[in-house]
């Protein structure tokens, strides 16, 4: 079991090879769909991205009645690859090191990833409580508007658990694994 | 996370036997309609935050076999971990709560209109609980009017049964299974699939194929072979409602069954496309009637977070007893 903790840097997830289980510690930013989406539309990010990981992510939220506090009670990954066509460009010009999901991406992230020092990171889908639980505070909401499963959520987790799928030195367990069931399918039929 | 955790936990199972009202609810003797709202509200709980005993059993097995100190044991460890995570503080499994679909198999003379009414009320306070993530986005506007209600959601289908019981079955269907789920036309020539249970098999192995770990691996099936494109579709998911360890009552579909999981489980594909022993828990199949020119296969995927439970109501609107 690896450990990456904050700050993260290009540096430190290019020590992670694909196959390594790591235990993140630090801060995360949700952002899925619409964020990606905006973000390739050229508008400005709400927060700085430099350096920070984001998680595809749309989460269960609760806001306390009486005192405005926002906890999270499940947060699972949700499936990248919807997210292909922007997140090369979201790492390069936002200078993101980490890309958490589920289902791993495409070509286009694994070159920028390359290029620009970053890792995909695999988180277990469906885990949503055991993921909820290494979340450790809410500490900011940003694109409200988008729906709170669509929003930017800053979060900071402790010990949240994830696979590196694909590497920032070209490798992807993704194309792997489908390479050999590929061999395996023609097999069969 | 502060939430306050139920003093019992209701075990499905054995729900016929321990009361699963809180005493004060009962003590408050509710009017049919909000007793109605109540259980219906209990069945969401309960489907959200707990896998049904079937999927779990199968589960725990495809995780004995994986190989230790490997990704996908790895996987299936936090996967029991979240079952049982998920039971104990009585919060979703998965954050995706899915689409909503209700199955009410009533008896003849029964209003469903104001049934439909009541499963919609439930449906808002589940999501106010938390039990469902708001979740219903309008596809014109991109509006989310955070309640789960809107054009076509819930989803509610209705049968008539000659039962004096409402039954009342509810899955609900995460949206990254159901990217993955699809629907082949045959012949398709790239597959050399044909208008036989061969070509069927041949689709079927590819969409779990090309699935990959997209759909929450290992998943589990429902097939339906012909109709047409709607009904096909909605057939397949109505296949999810099986229990995983039935039996098909047609025998060559049930032999087709066990030999498409077999050989899924070749592919390598494993818990979360992490290459693996288990790809795929169950496949259950059924057929429909076509018009000689279509041939259609649909295929509804299911993550490993099955959530399928259903309830039988008695003449008070109680929950008489879980059905899975």
């Amino acid at each position: 079991m690896k450990r990456l903790n904050y700050p993260f840097s290009p540096e430190a997830v290019r020590e992670l090879k694909v196959g390594d289980m790591v235990l993140i510690s630090g801060k995360l930013f949700t952002g899925r769909d619409a964020v990606h989406k905006y973000l390739h539309d050229g508008n400005k990010s709400p927060v700085n991205l430099k350096n920070q990981i984001i998680y595809h992510c749309g989460p269960v939220t609760m806001k306390d009645k009486k005192t405005g506090k926002w906890t999270v009670t499940a947060a699972g990954p949700t499936t990248s690859i919807r997210e292909e066509p922007y997140q090369w460009e979201v790492i390069r010009d936002h200078g993101i090191v980490g890309v958490i999901g589920k289902g791993g991406m495409g070509q286009k992230t694994l070159d920028a990833c390359k290029e620009y020092g970053c890792v995909y990171l695999h988180a277990i889908g469906g885990a949503a409580q055991v993921l909820a639980e290494k979340i450790k505070s809410v500490d900011g909401l940003y694109l409200e508007e988008f729906g709170l499963p669509e929003a930017i959520w800053e979060l900071t987790i402790e010990d949240f658990p994830v696979v590196v799928t694909m590497d920032a030195h070209g490798n992807s367990l993704h194309k792997e694994v489908e390479n050999s069931s590929k061999e395996v399918l023609k097999a069969i039929l | 996370m502060t939430k306050k955790l139920p003093a019992k936990k209701p075990v499905s199972k054995s729900a016929s036997k321990k009361p699963i009202k809180k005493p004060i609810a009962k003590a408050k003797k509710l009017d049919p309609k909000t007793q109605t709202i109540e259980s219906l509200l209990e069945l969401i709980r309960v489907t959200s935050t707990e896998i049904p005993d079937d999927v779990a059993k199968t589960l725990m097995k495809a995780r004995s076999q994986e190989e230790q100190n490997t990704t996908a044991s790895y996987a299936m460890g936090i996967i029991k971990d979240n079952i049982d995570l998920a039971k104990f503080k009585s919060q979703p499994l998965c954050q995706d709560t899915g689409t909503v679909i209700f199955f009410v198999y009533h008896p003849p003379g029964f209003f469903q209109n104001a049934f439909k009414d009541l499963i919609k009320k439930a449906v808002v306070k589940a999501t106010q609980k938390g039990y469902l993530r708001q979740n219903s986005v309008n596809s014109l506007t991109g509006e989310n009017a955070g309640t789960n209600l809107g054009e076509g959601h819930p989803s509610v289908h209705f049968y008539e049964h000659n039962k004096k019981e409402v039954e009342v079955k509810l899955v609900l269907k995460g949206g990254g299974c159901e990217n993955v789920s699809t629907q082949y036309s045959l012949p398709d020539t790239t597959l050399g699939a044909g208008r036989d249970l061969a070509g069927v098999r041949k689709v079927v192995i590819d969409a779990v194929y090309k699935a990959q770990g997209k759909g929450c691996g290992p998943g589990a099936l429902g097939v339906c072979i012909g109709g047409d494109r709607a009904d096909s579709a909605y057939n397949a998911k109505k296949q999810l409602l099986r229990k995983l360890d039935d039996k098909n009552s047609i025998p060559e579909l049930a032999s087709l069954e066990n030999e498409i999981v077999e050989t899924c489980n070749k592919l390598g594909i494993g818990p979360m496309g992490f290459g693996g022993k288990t790809t795929l828990l169950s496949c259950k199949m059924t057929h429909a009637n076509r018009v000689p020119a279509s041939y259609f296969v649909s295929i509804s995927y299911m993550c490993w977070a099955f959530r399928r439970q259903g309830v039988v109501l008695d003449k008070k609107n109680t929950i008489k007893k879980w059905l899975y």
